[in-house]
């Protein structure tokens, strides 16, 4: 195989390794929320992980920073709710969650995540 | 319209207040922000908890309406304020023009660059077209101005380590434009490496245009789905005129408070839920149930806010206001279960979490296959296919699969008064293939009337046996001891005191009047207390045979008379249930009452199963054992007092009028007393089950087909490639295609 190709294939290779390691293989850092937590919307959510004691209700005030449509909405299937988020507003959603587990969060799209960990 | 009212300085801004607790609060925080000097109104509304303050922006700054709630104990979240429907459509609206003019602007250029430099065409452009730096110096504003968003976008989430369509876009324009500048720039090189020197301005430019233009539609079309919200909070009425001390104003809807007297006029909107006290109307309730027909209302019937007064003009008592109306009511409703999923989205969840780090490293093998397998020139092969990969997948398409057509299936039903809890619930309906319905209150008005009363050696006397009973019955709860005690009062029957009274469930009653030992009741009371009925058997057997009620009445140990009550069949409940069956679903009907009545009524509804004699507490245990069956069961009840039934059912539809239905109680509510609804709610989930499949299947199938034919897949077998424009055009067709199947919904008949 000439050169360049190999060198192109082990650059490919190596490229989609970082892409899954990147993308795939990211730890979000988990925050501990007592009764209310600010979370920046722009390019994805922040903390995009809240833990939660159960019984408990908490605020989530959800302020987007970022024009992009595909941000504008944030879903919360188990908790029923799917909110506007207007530019630069806050948007607070309160929940008292009852059970124990992973709830996930995303935009309308479901493109971007977070999820809501009640222990 | 707020706004033409006011001047320049003036100002109408909305807070949430936190910490009222009641009516008092508003008062008090209303006189506070009043005092602020420069404020020239302010309505506190205490349903929603917000604070509508009109201000001089000059004079007062927000922190000065803060510090003046703060001051009598509450909480203004000046910086939260609320945007109005009006704001937020004028801000969408906004959002929605900037993009369309980055629509014209890209297509607008990128059609001229595409004049100039694709074959066929090009030979009829002017020439200066056909140059290479026009080609750049028309396509860079359009890669950096109208791309622009989708680099931010691409930075944004690199941030956060999570990647979405902006990101393929971003990469994929980027390399078309910049291997176009660098052709641009550096003709001879390219050519040293055997690539014909032609720049791909035309492909940046125009994936943008088509990809905003996508955007453009997909975004006026999803906000169509959510219409039926828009429409509901729209029937709310503005105002309400309140009678005060013989005197009729007009004032905002939020001051209406409990216990008002308020007028309707022929022709106005009903503000809140209240009832009649004086006068007589008929009333459009269309909006809020779906039933064409006027209601008629007279002095003690319940009105629903938002619906319309027709003819007559009434005094009613306001019961319901703020977020406790029937209206409010229904809207939280229509808005949960619109922000609910469906368990059927799951799958297209965690596909679409991972579709587009996939999709990146699809476009990385894409690149490595051409540039060391392809046909030379394999560079421009690779770059090529690996700009038409990352522009075809659209992940859109399945985001938006799911949610649009719940949210049109859902406002759909809410506009026939057909209201569902959750995403789930519509999903679960279209499997249903057995309706069990309660026949009290369900199948029949719940309103039955004595017709008979039979005599016997004890009493002959018909008004006394009524005087007995009614006396007895006036403490029972039971639909059939009102209809006896109605005929008592009908007939000017006196009652009697009653002591030791019991209902026994399932049963009867007893009590003592007048120092007798009555028990009035069914046959298995006579059988408990070992009363031989055996020579009015027949009697009662003819009864029922007529689809009657017979109970049976023994004054102190000896039988003394039967009455027999009867309710009427619902109108819509033929209809209703020949619908059922002509979808091939099983009709049950559940009843307290025994065989030979429920078989009478079962008849003339055209119903061949029928499950008799069930006591209330049994009705849950019976829907267990239908779906032992293997059967999909939906219970349909009032919602009430058949909630285990509902709860244990796969599907509980309750069945409701006026403002007493029971929401909350069941996955399907139905606001209308027609019972074809039934049917029109399982129509309604599997017109929307099967939308969600076909998007679905539209969704996995183009991104499964499209992205190897775009990764060079039918260039063995037939030698074609995708172009990356069409690639572009492919992916905005395809989240538009999904979101308008989704809207086809509201056009489907239920």
């Amino acid at each position: 195989m000439p050169i360049d190709k190999l060198l192109i294939t082990i650059i490919d290779i190596l490229a989609i390794g970082f892409v899954y390691w990147f993308f795939l293989m990211k730890r979000d850092k988990q925050v501990q929320v007592v009764d209310s937590v600010d979370i920046i919307v722009d390019g994805g959510y922040s903390p995009s992980t809240i833990v939660v004691k159960k019984g408990q209700t908490i605020k989530l005030n959800f302020f987007r920073k970022d024009p992009s449509t595909c941000l504008e909405e944030v879903v919360l299937g188990e908790f029923k709710t799917r909110k506007f988020l207007p530019l630069n507003k806050k948007v607070t959603v309160e929940i008292k969650p009852q059970e124990e587990g992973e709830f996930p969060f995303a935009c309308g799209m479901n493109m971007y995540h977070g999820k809501i960990i009640i222990k | 319209m707020e706004k033409s009212l006011l001047n320049n300085q003036t100002v109408k801004k909305t807070f949430p207040i936190k910490g009222m607790h009641c009516a008092s609060c508003v008062n008090v925080i209303e006189r506070a922000i009043k005092k602020v000097d420069g404020v020239e109104d302010c309505a506190v509304n205490i349903a929603t908890e917000q604070a509508t303050v009109t201000y001089n922006k000059d004079k007062v700054k927000k922190v000065h309406i803060a510090s003046a709630v703060a001051n009598v104990g509450y909480r203004a979240l000046v910086n939260e304020e609320v945007k109005s429907e009006e704001e937020q459509k004028k801000e969408k609206q906004r959002e929605l023009n900037a993009l369309r003019n980055k629509v014209i602007f890209s297509l607008l250029f990128g059609g001229l660059i595409l004049w100039g430099s694709f074959p066929w065409i090009m030979q009829f452009s002017p020439s200066f077209l056909q140059n290479p730096l026009v080609q750049f110096i028309f396509a860079t504003p359009v890669q950096i101005w109208a791309g622009w968003e989708f680099y931010r976008a691409t930075f944004a989430s690199l941030r956060h380590r999570s990647a979405n369509m902006d990101t393929l876009v971003a990469i994929g324009t980027s390399v078309a434009y910049l291997y176009s500048v660098f052709v641009t720039f550096f003709p001879n090189t390219v050519q040293q490496l055997g690539i014909n020197p032609m720049p791909y301005f035309d492909t940046s430019t125009i994936i943008i245009g088509l990809i905003l233009l996508g955007r453009y539609f997909e975004a006026r079309a999803k906000s169509a789905t959510s219409n039926a919200i828009k429409k509901l909070i729209g029937l709310q009425a503005k105002t309400a005129r309140v009678v005060r001390d013989g005197n009729e104003i007009d004032i905002p809807l939020e001051q209406v408070q409990i216990g008002d007297m308020l007028r309707v006029k022929p022709g106005e909107k009903i503000p809140v839920d209240g009832e009649v006290v004086e006068g007589q109307s008929s009333v459009d309730e269309s909006m809020l149930t779906g039933e064409s027909i006027p209601v008629e209302k007279q002095i003690g019937d319940t009105v629903i806010g938002a619906t319309i007064n027709k003819h007559g003009t009434f005094l009613y008592k306001a019961n319901k206001i703020g977020q406790d109306t029937m209206l409010s009511q229904i809207i939280k409703l229509v808005q949960e279960a619109q922000g609910s999923k469906a368990p059927i989205q799951r799958i297209a969840d965690m596909i679409s979490s991972y579709f587009v780090p996939f999709v990146l490293m699809l476009a990385l093998a894409t690149f490595a296959i051409w540039y060391d397998f392809g046909q030379t020139p394999a560079l421009l092969f690779a770059i090529l296919n690996t700009v038409a990969v990352l522009i075809i997948a659209c992940p859109c398409a399945m985001g938006l699969a799911t949610p649009t057509a719940i949210m049109v299936g859902t406002g759909k039903g809410a506009e026939q008064g057909i209201l569902i809890k959750d995403a789930e619930s519509l999903e679960i309906a279209h499997k249903i293939n057995t309706v069990v319905f309660d026949k009290t209150g369900t199948l029949t008005n719940g309103k039955p009337v004595v017709t008979d009363i039979v005599t016997s050696n004890t009493i002959a006397d018909n008004q006394e046996i009524l005087q007995l009973v009614a006396s007895l019955e006036k403490a029972s709860e039971h639909s059939l001891a009102d209809a006896i005690v109605k005929e008592a009062e009908k007939q000017n029957v006196t009652l009697l005191p009653v002591a030791n009274f019991k209902a026994i469930p399932g049963f009867g009653v007893e009590g003592e009047i007048a120092n007798k030992r009555v028990l009035f009741g069914n046959r298995k009371l006579m059988e408990k207390e070992n009363i031989s009925i055996t020579h009015v058997d027949e009697h009662i057997i003819k009864l029922e045979h007529e689809g009657k009620t017979a109970m049976i009445l023994s004054v102190d140990g000896k039988l003394a008379a039967l009455i027999a009550v009867a309710d009427t069949v619902k109108e819509s409940a033929v209809e209703g249930i020949k619908r059922l069956q002509k979808m091939g679903i099983e009709v049950i009907m559940l009843t307290g009452d025994n065989e030979r009545t429920a078989h009478s009524i079962a008849e003339k509804l055209g119903i061949t199963r029928i499950i008799a004699e069930v006591l209330p507490d049994q009705k849950e245990a019976v829907i267990k054992k239908v779906q032992h069956e293997g059967k999909k069961v939906a219970m349909v009840g009032d919602g009430i007092n058949d909630a285990p039934a509902l709860a244990a059912a796969d599907l509980g539809i309750a069945m409701g009028s006026g403002t007493d239905v029971a929401i909350e109680a069941a996955d399907i509510t139905l606001v209308n007393k027609n019972l074809s609804s039934i049917a029109s709610a399982i129509v309604l989930s599997r017109n929307t089950m099967r939308t969600i499949k076909m998007n679905l299947g539209w969704a996995f199938g183009y991104n499964i087909i499209l992205i190897p034919v775009a990764m060079g897949g039918l260039y063995p077998f037939f030698h074609l490639l995708l172009n990356p424009i069409f690639a572009s055009a492919a992916m905005a067709l395809s989240s538009i295609s999904v979101v308008s199947n989704s809207l086809l919904l509201k056009k489907q008949k239920i």
